[in-house]
């Protein structure tokens, strides 16, 4: 085969629009938002970069941003973590399903990609609220039950505006990003491994825990990669599913660049963020390197 | 750039020659092409508009009106800070129009060319936040309420002391999603000024709000009608227009201005720096004023005009609605938001962070 450095032409023929594209559209503003992070506001409009470290230490130093900023962490590892649990058994049943179901399941795994995030997350109100559909399905369990000669009249759960709808709805918004990973190791795993297990007498739960999951790591991998950032980042479904206190660093950060008119500090909150994801990521390189080492 | 000889040139000069052409039209400013089109492009609110306000306009002076549209004053703003991206008509409301005249991002009007300000009443002829009308009129105006369901609030709301400081209604009470309101009236609520400047009164604001969170549902951007309408609250803290459009589909619900007043707003029409079309954007408002077409706005959008003689072209469900026009006691306790600099902007911002992170 050819090597590219004997048609570099070509080579650059069909590198450049990616380059550029990703020059342009990724790094520049990247580049731009992190110098405005030095920077401070001098008037309505301007901002002067002055390499001050102002904003950062304006971040660091009042308490409540640490506060959301653990906040968003733990409320976006609990929805990845719930994702995780729920996407794994579907991702076994679309492997394990027959060719033609296989693609049924998986366009429908993809189907609430085609409609806009902000036209679900109010279709999730329309479900959760006090006279919503969830309310309606439950209240006629209940009557049905005839538990209301019990315990009296049925009480609507308060479903919307409060912690549980955020988390809901992060699942909800992000469960494909972690069915697709997971789907594709398993459907790599070698299944005579699994039968090998059972048939060398390990139980169904140690052969999931020993055999199943180490080697569909990647996938997990990935997966919790795919959604906790992006649940991380979040602004829309706190803001419209949350209750008074369901502010993430996403509503910080989105305020700042709007109401707060406070660019530089809203660029900062948002590196802050992004050094904190690459840190995490590189000590993930960094065990799993360490891990590879003492194998081999 | 090296020419390799193995390559076929014809293949190449295509390539050059659709490479420049691309580049040629994403140069090309768009506007160059005649001195002024006959367009205008327009950038207003959400249901801001009479119906056909846009294809009488074009009918009248044959200039094609294009609408776009933001959800709030921060988004106008952002978006035009870096620079007008191509609007000619924008329609910010009072303390936006201050900050914006502050940062000369708009461009000064041209009265002559705007006959049809004669038609505004003449309260609405000079403004304290932009004196001798340099740079804005007024298009529509009205306040802050609340606006709650007459079944469940039998006494009805008379002080935002319910919003604020009670535990009568607690969870089914919604504020606005904004530091600028929700602190605004809290401050109001305690005897101070809606646009206080003192850092002791709005750290007590946040204070009482904080102590009060418990009773709130959720501060609502901007839906709090539909939460009204939908029974998630009885008790909504809204501009009055979105309370009047649930009112027209649900009887069981009305609104009030609380005794210690609340927020008065005016919307004004302003044309940005940079406009593309700033003789199209004249005449776009002066047809905005017309007797005529400004009665047809109103009717259609039912929020309270300025203007004089589209009034007199009204029928009297819609003068003499006090959920409409206030009564001017009312009106006396209101007060209108004052850009507060971005210093005391700042305090209110860090005091609306720390509220929701409480």
């Amino acid at each position: 085969m050819e090597s590219w450095r004997d048609n570099r032409f070509v080579f650059w023929v069909f590198a450049l629009p990616g380059t550029l594209w990703l020059l342009v559209f990724f790094i520049a503003p990247l580049a731009i938002i992190w110098a405005l992070s030095f920077g401070e506001q001098v008037d309505l409009v301007n901002v002067e970069v002055t390499g001050t470290l102002q904003q950062y230490a304006r971040a660091l130093t009042d308490p409540v941003y640490i506060q959301i900023i653990w906040k968003s962490i733990w409320i976006s590892a609990l929805a990845t973590f719930l994702c995780l649990v729920i996407a794994y058994p579907i991702a076994f049943l679309i492997s394990f399903a027959s060719t033609r179901w296989k693609t049924v399941l998986l366009v429908a795994v993809i189907l609430p990609f085609w409609i806009n995030l902000l036209i679900r997350t109010y279709a999730l109100i329309a479900v959760f609220r006090t006279r919503g559909f969830a309310n309606f399905g439950l209240e006629w369990l209940y009557t049905t039950a005839q538990l209301d000669h019990v315990f009296g009249p049925f009480e609507p759960l308060p479903l919307l505006y409060n912690n549980f709808a955020v988390i809901a709805g992060l699942i909800y918004v992000f469960m494909p990003f972690m069915v697709l990973p997971l789907y594709a190791s398993v459907e790599r795993l070698d299944k005579s491994f699994l039968e090998a297990s059972l048939d060398l007498g390990a139980s169904q739960v140690r052969t999931f825990f020993s055999v199943t999951v180490p080697l569909t790591m990647p996938g997990i991998v990935s997966g919790i990669i795919l959604v906790f950032i992006p649940c991380l980042g979040s602004f829309l479904t706190p803001d419209l599913l949350g209750g008074t206190n369901a502010q993430m660093i996403g509503n910080v950060i989105e305020r700042q660049f709007k109401a707060a008119n406070n660019w530089p500090f809203g660029a900062a909150l948002s590196f802050l963020l992004m050094y904190a994801t690459f840190g995490a990521l590189a000590l993930r390189a960094a065990f799993a390197g360490r891990k590879q080492g003492m194998e081999v | 750039m090296t020419i390799r000889k193995n390559y076929r040139p014809n293949r190449r000069a295509v390539l050059q020659a659709s490479g420049a052409a691309l580049m040629g039209l994403t140069l090309l400013p768009r506007h160059s092409l005649s001195a002024e089109e006959k367009q205008v492009n327009f950038y207003n609110w959400d249901t801001y508009i009479g119906e056909t306000t846009l294809a009488d306009f074009q009918k009248a002076s044959g200039i094609e009106a294009k609408m776009d549209l933001f959800a709030d004053n921060d988004e106008l703003f952002a978006k035009l800070k870096e620079g007008n991206p191509g609007y000619d008509v924008i329609v910010p409301t009072n303390d936006y129009v201050e900050r914006m005249i502050k940062a000369d991002m708009l461009e000064t009007l041209d009265h002559s060319k705007i006959p049809n300000f004669s038609n505004l009443e003449e309260r609405f002829q000079d403004a304290a936040f932009d004196p001798g009308r340099k740079h804005s009129i007024a298009y529509m105006w009205g306040t802050v309420c609340v606006g709650y369901r007459k079944s469940k609030v039998k006494d009805g709301v008379k002080s935002w002391k319910t919003l604020y400081d009670s535990d009568e209604y607690a969870g089914k009470v919604s504020l606005l999603g904004d530091a600028q309101n929700v602190l605004g009236h809290a401050l109001k609520y305690l005897g101070h000024s809606l646009n206080s400047k003192d850092p002791g009164q709005i750290k007590k604001a946040e204070e009482l709000i904080i102590a009060n969170k418990k009773n709130i549902k959720v501060f609502a951007d901007d839906n709090g009608q539909d939460l009204l309408a939908s029974g998630e609250v009885d008790i909504c803290q809204e501009w009055n227009g979105d309370i009047l459009q649930v009112m027209e589909e649900d009887d069981d619900i009305t609104l009030a201005v609380p005794q210690e007043g609340g927020l008065l707003w005016q919307d004004c029409l302003c044309i940005p720096k940079g406009a593309p079309h700033p003789q199209n954007a004249h005449a776009f408002i002066n047809y905005l004023l017309d007797a005529e077409a400004g009665s047809k706005i109103a009717d259609f959008i039912q929020y309270a005009t300025p203007n004089g003689a589209a009034k007199k072209l009204m029928d009297k469900e819609y003068l003499e609605n006090p959920a409409i026009f206030p009564s001017d006691e009312t009106i006396a306790k209101c007060e209108a938001a004052v850009f507060l600099g971005q210093e005391v902007t700042k305090l209110y911002d860090d005091a609306w962070t720390r509220i929701q992170a409480a």
